[in-house]
């Protein structure tokens, strides 16, 4: 029971950093390859009309991890406090300048809140990448100083950096050097992907420089791939023993060296929807492999005293479990209908539909 | 400990305050553009169309705060209360996730197409999806309350040794005796405030002599359901949510209603008066005697407990904003149904529309029914303290045991801030589409 919610959160999760990914990164593209107005405006629509019904699977996460994995989720979201609450500003940043754009035509209004929906975007997919390091690194579980615990075994307090700066440090902060490669890595996919999503849903004027700019973003993601891979290890040593046990998982793997090698070839690509695949493998593969390594662990510790938090420890009971299970099928069911509906009703190019209400 | 809890309270009344202004409007909105569009497709006039355009736009500006000013909500139950939020996840957890994949899914994929999809959808279809983004706004309620109904008057969980509670009965959560009640008035309340701001909108259009026709049916529209829903708050569904709280929380049913010493013969009823705290005593009372017990119980004599049979540890920490907030919602309900009544007569006599002053009053009166119902919010929540899960859980004992004071208040100015600054583009925002008033658009 514990492992099916942890797929179910998982696959929420995953489709929320598709989708919602689309636009953090559609966000980044326009922070900096827009140059005309006109190519502002399309980007800003290729997000503004979507973000709100791609937020929702955020909200569902949330919800799903409260009810599933309670004591994760009041773990975690204590232990983060400030990066978390940093990061529901920025959210709200990015919503109301992807709103309120459109709402007056004089240009220094556009360029507050332009500048208001990238930068933020940016921000997110950096902070979003750093979590997902943090949580692959491990924290000090219980705020041990000197051999003693400072809250109860399952509560941290992480707090922005330690002056170390090092994974590697006892009591790793929120930033160090690991958690930033990570986080650089998630900045790239989703430009790669926004940028994807962008030549998909648009005409835009920029179409064909972004295949360049993808084919170079993609460069750089190889390299910052290699070189996490490398210091992966060092900072969990084991980070890989879960492949070597069970040897399927590194189908996860494979889906992220699919989706990198691909977007190699990307100016030969026929359709764009093709580029958008390869760059949802990306998204797909990484955040996969990423638990699939950890996996039954959800926060490893980084001192002896504590036990890691698992889905075994932290979750809730196995009647709520299993009753949430059939309400969660139901309501996936709907999920699905909806987005097609949606999708459907919504899909082709949008430079022509209104935006702005 | 002392400013930590003071800070996360703080904090988490000041955002859902800032939050709840949203979705009551849109929860009772939705429901009124709904029969604008249905009218639409019954009598093919044009102007309801328009005007369930129009109000869609308000709508949206209104939904996109709420979302966003949401979100945080769900966040904080992590961040400010962790160990509350590890102690009911389990339960909670069920409601909240539920709101999200149910209702709020449900709202946001049909509120883009009800927007965007008029051309591609034609108008049956467009009237449906308006009815989802109705139905998804009244089931987010349903859940949001199923939530505080169980903190409120819990049901159906057991508490394992380590303090954790379990839950044992998953419908049980959805028959709480205290969630029906609740819910009908909530929903109700909020239609008064869609109702009142139709109206307001109205009265503003008659007042300044431009969109006079819009004016008329938004006045009209306003008031008959201000009138039926300002009436249905009070009775039945006031009276019930009273009952509930004097008989699961007879406590603050005591503070809100300023008993500070039972009476053997029957309670009074008090209609105005100042909570002394020093003196235990009411100031500068005005009270109508056996009211009370008789609203309550249906009997003229019979007991009800006052403040003096509860221990200290037992009764709200803030009785006198208790009291205020229930008297302040229960005397602006008042209010709202003389004015709606005297102004459904002047209609009826076809004289509302050159009644000046009542135009005025009705434009001006916008902000009362958000005080209403925030002070409505307010006194099931102080009524609730000192617990979080009444009854079984402290509020001291639910904060994040991790997280300082200091990072508390740096992120509770931070939100005030922000949100000052979200309060003021919300209101250029709302301003400019009214000044630019419904269009006719012609496809």
């Amino acid at each position: 029971m514990e492992t099916f919610w942890f797929i179910a959160i998982s696959i929420v999760l995953v489709i929320f950093f598709i989708l919602d990914g689309y636009d953090f990164g559609a966000g980044i593209i326009h922070l900096f390859f827009a140059k005309t107005e006109k190519d502002k405006e399309v980007i800003t629509k290729s997000a503004g009309l979507f973000w709100d019904s791609n937020e929702v699977w955020l909200v569902a996460a949330g919800g799903m991890l409260f009810m599933a994995f309670p004591t994760f989720y009041a773990s975690v979201f204590s232990g983060f406090y400030l990066p978390l609450i940093i990061v529901l500003w920025l959210i709200i940043f990015r919503a109301i300048g992807l709103e309120l754009r459109g709402q007056f035509k004089f240009q220094m209004w556009k360029d507050i809140w332009d500048k208001s929906f990238g930068l933020s975007s940016l921000l997110l997919a950096l902070f979003f990448g750093i979590a997902l390091g943090n949580i692959v690194r491990g924290v000090n579980l219980g705020g041990v100083e000197n051999g003693e615990s400072a809250y109860e075994g399952h509560y941290f307090f992480l707090p922005l950096w330690d002056s170390s700066f090092s994974p590697l440090s006892k009591t790793p902060g929120i930033i160090d050097w690991f958690t930033i490669i990570i986080g650089l890595i998630a900045v790239v996919t989703l430009a790669i992907h926004g940028a994807n999503w962008i030549i998909l849903k648009t005409n835009s004027s920029i179409n064909s420089y972004l295949k360049n700019i993808i084919f170079k973003l993609n460069i750089s993601l190889a390299v910052l791939t290699i070189i996490s891979l490398a210091v992966w290890n060092m900072v969990n040593p084991n980070s890989f023993n879960n492949f070597g046990h069970k040897p399927y998982l590194l189908i996860f793997p494979c889906i992220y060296l699919a989706g990198l090698i691909g977007l190699f070839f990307i100016k030969k690509l026929k359709k764009d929807i093709h580029a958008f695949t390869l760059s949802t493998l990306l998204i797909v593969g990484g955040i996969t492999s990423s638990l699939a390594s950890l996996f039954p662990v959800i926060l490893p510790s980084v001192n002896t005293i504590h036990e890691p938090l698992t889905i075994y420890n932290t979750s809730a009971s196995e009647y709520g479990l299993s009753v949430a299970m059939n309400w969660a099928l139901i309501g996936f069911i709907l999920l699905i209908i909806y987005a097609i509906v949606q999708k459907r009703l919504m899909a082709g190019k949008i430079d022509h539909m209104d935006y702005g209400h | 400990m002392e400013d930590m809890i003071f800070y996360d309270r703080l904090q988490f009344a000041f955002t859902i305050t800032f939050h709840y202004i949203f979705p009551q409007l849109t929860m009772g909105l939705s429901l009124m553009i709904v029969y604008f569009k249905y009218r639409y497709l019954r009598n093919k006039i044009e102007k309801y169309n328009d005007a369930a355009k129009f109000f869609m736009k308000i709508f949206a500006i209104n939904f996109t705060m709420g979302v966003v000013t949401g979100i945080p909500l769900e966040f904080q139950f992590g961040t400010n209360w962790a160990k509350f939020s590890e102690l009911t996840g389990g339960i909670i957890g069920q409601t909240l996730a539920m709101e999200g994949m149910f209702s709020f899914f449900l709202e946001s994929s049909f509120l883009a197409l009800f927007i965007f999809g008029e051309k591609l959808m034609g108008q049956k279809l467009h009237l449906l999806t308006g009815f989802l983004v109705f139905l998804g706004s009244w089931a987010s309620g349903w859940f949001i309350l199923a939530t505080n109904a169980w903190m409120q008057h819990p049901v159906g969980y057991e508490i394992l040794d380590n303090g954790k509670f379990v839950l044992q009965n998953f419908s049980a959560l959805f028959s709480n005796p205290w969630l029906l009640p609740a819910f009908l008035h909530n929903q109700l309340a909020s239609v008064v405030t869609s109702s009142f701001v139709v109206a307001s909108i109205g009265a503003f259009y008659v007042l300044r002599n431009k969109q006079t026709e819009y004016g008329q049916l938004f006045l009209k529209t306003g008031v008959i359901f201000g009138l039926v829903s300002s009436i249905l708050v009070a009775f039945p569904t006031g009276d019930w949510n009273a009952k509930n709280v004097a008989k699961y929380q007879p406590a603050a049913f005591a503070a809100m209603e300023g008993i500070f010493e039972t009476e053997e013969a029957g309670a009074e009823i008090v209609l105005v008066g100042q909570p002394n705290m020093v003196e235990k005593k009411l100031d500068n009372k005005i009270a109508v005697p056996n009211i009370l017990s008789f609203l309550t119980h249906q009997e003229w004599d019979r007991q009800i407990p006052g403040m003096d049979q509860f221990k200290q540890e037992e009764l709200p920490d803030n009785i006198p904003a208790l009291y205020y907030s229930y008297h302040i919602m229960v005397g602006l309900g008042t209010i709202f149904i003389c004015l709606m009544a005297l102004a459904a007569f002047l209609l009826w006599r076809k004289k509302l529309y050159v009644a000046k002053p009542l135009l005025w009053a009705i434009m001006f009166i916008v902000p009362f029914p958000y005080i209403a119902n925030l002070t409505g919010w307010y006194t099931a929540e102080l009524g609730r303290q000192p617990y979080l899960v009444y009854g079984l859980l402290r509020t001291t004992e639910g904060v994040s045991p991790s997280v300082s004071s200091g990072n508390t208040l740096f992120t509770l100015l931070g939100f005030v801030a922000l949100y000052m600054l979200l309060g003021l583009l919300f209101l250029v925002l709302v301003g400019k589409t009214i000044n630019e008033g419904p269009k006719h658009q012609t496809h």
